[in-house]
């Protein structure tokens, strides 16, 4: 049973109007093992998943499961025959207990149509038990972590004989520590003869938990093998067709002027006694943990968040910044760290987009100078090389990559002294990784003051002159770019960790 | 212009261009038909009619288009114009001040627009029912003033309902002017790009700096005084104040907005759609009027053109997701 191949993807090809998504694509997934599908955003990993999980019935190819051609109709037709898909958003109401949320649409009941809560119940713990989870059957759905729901949601496929389970971006919401539970049960779990298909854009991950890979681009695939053979650098090369060095490029060096001091920060049960400097031209590291309090730390020097105490100075003098309209006044800018929630506005266009935090600087008269937004916009489109068919260009309809760019864009038109970047690269691939880190080392070439926020140790460590470690809402310790290790960051976290428990 | 070439190259999308162009080409066809299956619709005192019979709701559906378009609602648009029409006109009554009177009906609806935006943005109700509560008072207080009787005495307001100029009349007139108001403002203002970013992400609009709380206030106090004048020229037009009158017009005027390509989920649509959606609506009451079939049928067919508008909206959002 373990190593067969349960279902094969062979000669997938799928058309969009105007666009050939796959081409030829073939992938043969395996019981009890964990096949990573890698690609650059848009390179047709989740169309394929579609079409594996029923999503898409219009396709050429085949799709052979043990052994013989199937066809599926929809996703539920796919499920029946054991194919279920975990997807990166959760869909789950809050209210409803795991139990309720397991058994959705498909509840037990007697001839009467009364609901059999026990025997539900008793299913439930039998499934939790196998997954080793202990977890109370009636929990609410919205008491459990991230981490536990996705617990959950592969609980619930697996319940619904689930033997082949696509993952896409799992871990994109998790903690380091949470990832490695995470990856803990997946291991339990293929023992089992499960396979696991599992989309990604953190590499590290890939080489953590898959067994097989296959690479897609552009809708092409261009190779499959086993991940004990390949190097990260073999797979990015890959990914992205061309040879890649060092994804990072050379830091230039910084000014000694003191740009954004801050004092002692404290906001009540969030961060305390925080306290660091970013200098001209300097670009400063916040690494740590997930909810260890560095956005939060961010947002309250940004005026989002309120600040209970604590001194903030620029160049110098103190100010109070009551307000994200005070920060911004003082030169500030802030590329948040959920896009689709707090960067842009989706539905709206890139101009618009690009207008909404500098009306100010296009108001003439009270009315806004189209012209000159025109003017601008066009630059920046051109200066960020932002990949859409023009100003007019939802912003909901591009690629990550290009979204973070605008997002980036609507800043750099104040020309700010102070940016603040909270994970700036989550979540794009990495040709667009690549060319915002470019955009940040000139930014930093330029003067300006860069506090970067980032979960991605070796972004952190390779992109920053100096890196405060933030852990548990305090700091941790403060290292150099020359003696900055995962391993000296890990340590410091740890520690402190253990001080305050 | 390398931009221009960039344009051609998008692909043609029938969703996008209904939303531009759509509604424009169904008042077209509708205004064809109707001119052929009835002669008397094209005579231009019947065309002047139907534009003067929507200017009351249209100036009422300028406000709920900010609104809506950034993500909220009056529902107490139309008791609003009560309040305004009654106490204005016994004010005039009483005091035969005309300025007076204007000044004290658009006082109201700024002052019930402060009100609800208050409301909304200091104990966070929801805009459905903070208005639907404000509706609840003002048709009491209208109640008590008037006891439910008319409010006459009014005629030195003639001029802004009944008057014209040249062959234009005033109600029209002031009509195209909130239109074209609340057009420049959506476009050209800050409070323009508050009110597209806040219906389109609440969160991103305040991320990148927007005093959220205050445009709120701001675009419904501006929808009150939009309200306000709305009454004054209801209150011309039936030259009285009536207690009983305007209730419901609110529900008029968001069918205007609704048809006119506003999207309910926020973030789209202009005021100059709203217009043509007023002018659609008012167009089939007018030839269902001219044909004789009455007001039931009338109301049958305003249900199915809401239910048609919003299943338009629903399609299109589905088509720009499934790219």
């Amino acid at each position: 049973m373990k190593n067969d191949v349960v279902v094969e993807l062979k000669d997938i090809r799928k058309e969009f109007p105007g666009v050939v998504a796959l081409d030829r694509v073939n992938m043969k997934i395996k019981a009890g093992r964990v096949h990573a599908l890698v690609g650059e955003n848009g390179a047709g990993k989740s169309t394929l998943m579609k079409i594996l999980s029923g999503s898409y019935g219009q396709y050429e190819g085949q799709i052979i499961l043990d052994g013989e051609v199937t066809f599926f109709r929809s996703e539920k037709d796919a499920l029946n025959k054991g194919i279920a898909i975990v997807s990166q958003e959760l869909n789950y109401a809050p209210e409803l207990t795991i139990t309720e949320h397991v058994f959705l649409g498909r509840e037990i009941t007697d001839r009467f149509g009364f609901l059999r809560k026990k025997e539900m119940i008793r299913k439930t713990k039998e499934f939790l038990s196998y997954m080793n989870l202990d977890y109370d059957p009636e929990t609410p759905m919205k008491k459990l972590s991230v981490a536990q729901r996705q617990m959950i949601e592969i609980l619930k496929a697996i319940s619904r004989n689930g033997r082949i389970i696509i993952m896409d971006e799992p871990t994109s919401a998790l903690t380091s520590v949470e990832t490695e539970i995470f990856f803990d049960k997946v291991k339990q779990l293929k023992e089992n003869g499960i396979a696991f298909v599992f989309i990604t854009h953190r590499l590290e991950e890939v080489f953590a938990i898959g067994d097989d890979y296959t690479v897609l681009r552009d809708g092409h695939h261009v190779g499959s093998g086993l991940i004990s053979e390949v190097t990260m650098d073999d797979l990015i090369t890959k990914m992205v067709g061309r040879d890649i060095e060092d994804i990072y490029p050379p830091l230039p060096g910084h000014k000694q002027d003191i740009v954004l001091e801050c004092r002692n920060l404290y906001s009540e049960g969030v961060f305390s006694d925080i306290s660091f400097y970013v200098r001209e031209g300097e670009i400063l590291g916040f690494a740590g943990m997930m909810g260890a309090g560095r956005s939060e730390i961010a947002r309250a020097v940004f005026g989002m968040d309120k600040l209970d105490k604590g001194t903030i100075l620029i160049n110098n003098k103190e100010h109070k910044i009551k307000s994200i309209q005070d920060a911004m006044k003082l030169g500030m800018a802030m590329v948040m760290e959920d896009r689709a929630a707090y960067g842009f506005v989706g539905v709206r266009s890139i101009r618009d987009n690009v207008v909404l935090p500098n009306s100010n600087l296009y108001i003439k008269n009270g009315f806004i100078q189209k012209k000159k937004v025109a003017d601008d916009v066009n630059k920046l489109i051109e200066r960020l090389s932002i990949k859409a068919p023009g100003m007019e260009t939802l912003v909901g309809t591009l690629s990550g990559g290009n979204q973070q760019k605008v997002v980036l864009g609507k800043w750099l038109v104040r020309n700010p002294k102070i940016l603040i970047l909270d994970e700036p690269t989550r979540g794009i691939d990495v040709g667009a990784k690549q060319e915002i880190y470019q955009l940040i080392i000139q930014l930093a070439k330029s003067g300006m003051a860069i506090l970067l926020i980032s979960s991605e140790m070796s972004e952190v460590i390779s992109m920053s002159h100096r890196i405060m470690v933030i852990a548990d809402g305090r700091v941790a310790g403060e290292l150099k770019k020359e003696e900055a290790t995962q391993d000296k960051i890990m340590r410091m976290i740890m520690e402190e960790g253990a001080k305050n428990a | 212009m390398p931009n221009k070439e960039q344009k051609a190259q998008k692909p043609f999308n029938i969703a996008t261009a209904y939303r531009k162009y759509g509604i424009i080409i169904i008042l077209i066809i509708l205004f064809t038909v109707s001119a052929i299956i009835n002669r008397n619709f094209l005579k231009p005192q019947n065309l002047i009619n139907i534009l003067k019979q929507i200017s009351v709701v249209t100036i009422i559906a300028c406000g709920e288009t900010m609104l809506i378009v950034s993500g909220m609602i009056d529902l107490s648009a139309g008791l609003i114009c009560t309040t305004s029409m009654v106490f204005s006109a016994g004010l005039l009554a009483a005091t035969g001040n005309v300025l007076l009177s204007m000044l004290l009906g658009i006082a109201i609806g700024v002052v019930s627009g402060w009100l609800n935006g208050f409301m909304i943005t200091h104990y966070k109700l929801q805009p459905f029912i903070a208005t639907m509560a404000t509706t609840y008072v003002a048709k009491g207080l209208v109640q008590l003033y008037t006891n439910g009787k008319a409010v006459s005495g009014v005629e030195k307001i003639r001029f802004l309902g009944q008057g014209s100029i040249g062959f234009v009349p005033v109600p029209v007139i002031i009509m195209i002017a909130c239109v074209a108001i609340v057009g420049i403002v959506m476009k050209y203002t800050k409070l323009g790009v508050a009110i597209y970013s806040i219906g389109g992400n609440e969160k991103a609009a305040i991320a990148s700096g927007i005093n959220v709380n205050k445009m709120k206030r701001i675009i419904f106090m501006l929808n009150g005084a939009l309200v306000g004048l709305a009454g004054l020229v209801l209150m011309a037009r039936l030259m009285s104040g009536q207690p009983s009158v305007g209730e419901g017009y609110e529900f008029d005027a968001i069918t205007a907005v609704v048809v006119g390509g506003t999207s309910f989920l926020g973030g789209i649509g202009t005021v100059f759609g709203t217009l043509i959606g007023s002018i659609i609506v008012g167009l089939i009451n007018n030839i269902l009027n001219l044909l004789h079939i009455s007001t039931q049928y009338q109301l049958i067919v305003k249900g199915l053109l809401i239910a048609g508008a919003v299943i338009v909206d629903v399609k299109t959002k589905e088509d720009k997701k499934s790219k």
